[in-house]
């Protein structure tokens, strides 16, 4: 072992159980969060075996990022995405790490208290690679949260685009929200596994909803529809206001012979017609 | 190597596709079905890929191919049961099939031909 | 910072050879095994492999043969699957060309490149005349 991962090994080893206890006090100063607390020794003791392991095969403290350190970015990037699972915030997260420092720097003082030049230089080093260590937990802390919220998001969309069964064949997708991307791919999914789960063979999408169509919105429209078509489906786009009929016409976007209605209830009518429905309405 | 096997129904042949195709066996097929449709005088060609999982740009003009080969000889080609997932990489893909007839299932397909042949006998 | 692999997956890399027709058959067999122990959502899943077939076929009958090399990734807290299909055949003369849709180089490599584009997340194409060709496609969960 390099002279100063020993040092930091014996650090480490000199007193364990004195060293946990000082650390987590001092992470509990910036702790709220009770179930976060009982994990909190465990997590501690994970990530300071991944310490020594680190030490012991002789990694560079200076380069954080080299494999052999693979093992304590592993177990970070795994407590901070538990951590912003359970709801802890990334300055919580954060301090838990920095927090070793206390009983760390006790440590290097304490073993080189008659050397102060190296005392300092061991500090510096210790403080370098903590501090290394929180902005790696703060990255992947950051990406679990976009995850949390991609998530979130995706449910939302899935509760706000149901498809429903308008008549015996006849779906109806209403849209309501701006259409982007990731929502024109999960109405798009959820239609055509209806379609096939129903053995419906026209579906309806209602744009009255949906406040501007411009280009892209109309590309994601018109693949719904191919793909819908290539099923052996077809489908009608009803609810074209005024302003996004003119706005098809200024921008020149071709609708490849999609059959248009200005309301779901004209568009119903002529899925009717065209399964072969009648309706009449008996004279009082 | 398998063939796949054409059943007869009919004016009407049926191929269902059941296995991951080698290009192979594609080919093979398109050249099975254009002799039975000459053998048969079959007036339409159901193909059901409701069990398969991947159609590539191969396949796909496999299936234009076959399309234009049937209809070329007095037959209608149909392609049912294509799945959510593979419409929707299809139309990533680019490739439209345009020209080949589909439906949801084979009853839909074989109502689609009868359709077909009712208003061929107007003729 | 070094992308790494995740402590969790038991095999996070290989590869398979392109040489045969058949050998379009197992890679899409392969890419399937991959992208669903990585539970990838079946769309994603259907896209991967679709794009692996119609590359690792260009490996095979315009690449005059070649290989197809795997591997797990992960940038942070998303996992990925990279595939990197390699030739030494006669390479690609004109890329912008080949990335049209639609081109045929008379020997038909068709849509299948550009279309594969659309069905990955990162794609990059490395191609030299005489030498060989390159495609590196990653598909992110």
């Amino acid at each position: 072992m390099k002279p100063e991962n020993a040092r930091f090994d014996n650090v480490l080893n000199a007193a364990p159980e004195q060293f946990l206890k000082s650390w987590l006090a001092e992470a509990a100063l910036s702790l709220d969060n009770v179930s976060i607390a009982k994990t909190a020794p465990h997590d501690a003791q994970e990530l300071l075996a991944s310490l020594q392991e680190a030490l012991r095969a002789d990694a560079d403290v200076t380069r954080f990022d080299d494999a052999k350190w693979s093992r304590t970015r592993t177990v970070l990037s795994e407590l901070s995405q538990s951590r912003a699972a359970q709801g802890a915030s990334a300055g919580e997260t954060n301090y838990f790490v920095l927090a070793i420092k206390k009983p760390f720097f006790a440590g290097l003082r304490q073993a080189l208290d008659a050397n102060p030049q190296a005392a300092f230089d061991a500090v510096l080093a210790a403080s370098a690679l903590i501090d290394r260590m929180a902005q790696w937990t703060a990255t992947t802390y950051q990406r679990s949260r976009e995850n949390v919220i991609q998530r979130q998001q995706q449910e939302l969309l899935e509760l706000s685009t149901p498809v429903v069964k308008l008549w015996e064949g006849v779906l109806a997708a209403p849209m309501i929200g701006t259409l982007d991307s990731s929502r024109t791919q999960l109405v798009m999914e959820t239609l055509l596994q209806r379609i096939v789960e129903t053995g419906s063979e026209l579906a309806i999408i209602d744009i009255t909803g949906v406040p501007t169509v411009d280009t892209l919105v109309a590309q994601h429209l018109l693949k719904t529809v191919t793909a819908i078509r290539l099923m052996g489906a077809d489908c009608i786009i009803s609810g074209i206001r005024p302003q996004i009929a003119q706005t098809i016409v200024q921008l020149g976007i071709d609708l490849q012979g999609i059959v248009t209605k200005a309301t779901l209830a004209d568009a119903l009518s002529l899925a009717l017609k065209k399964g072969g429905w009648a309706v009449s309405r008996p004279v009082r | 190597m398998d063939r796949i096997p054409i059943l007869k129904m009919g004016r009407y042949l049926l191929v269902t596709i059941q296995v991951d195709l080698l290009d192979q066996t594609a080919l093979a097929l398109q050249d099975d079905l254009s002799e039975r449709i000459a053998a048969t005088a079959a007036q339409g060609v159901l193909i059901d890929i409701s069990a398969l999982e991947i159609v590539d740009s191969f396949v796909g003009r496999i299936l234009a191919s076959i399309s234009g080969i049937s209809a070329i000889m007095g037959a209608t080609l149909v392609v049912v049961g294509m799945q959510p997932a593979v419409a929707i990489t299809l139309v990533e893909l680019g490739l439209s099939l345009d020209g080949v007839r589909t439906a949801l299932d084979v009853e839909r397909g074989m109502a689609l031909l009868n359709a077909d042949g009712a208003s061929r006998s107007d003729h | 910072m070094t992308t790494e692999p995740t402590s969790t997956d038991a095999c996070l890399d290989g590869s398979m050879p392109l040489s045969a027709e058949r050998d379009i058959v197992a890679c899409r067999q392969l890419v399937r095994k991959l992208t669903q122990e990585l539970k990838f959502s079946l769309v994603d899943q259907t896209k991967m492999i679709t794009a692996a077939s119609e590359l690792s076929r260009n490996t095979i009958v315009y690449g005059q043969g070649g290989v197809m090399r795997w591997q797990i990734v992960s940038e942070g807290a998303r996992t990925g699957l990279r595939l990197v299909f390699e030739d030494e055949g006669p390479g690609i003369p004109d890329i912008d060309l080949a990335l049209t849709d639609g081109w045929t180089s008379g020997t038909g490599m068709g849509i299948g490149l550009s279309g594969s584009r659309r069905l990955v997340n990162d794609f990059e194409l490395r191609t030299v005349v005489g030498q060989g060709t390159s495609v590196t496609i990653t598909r992110w969960r």
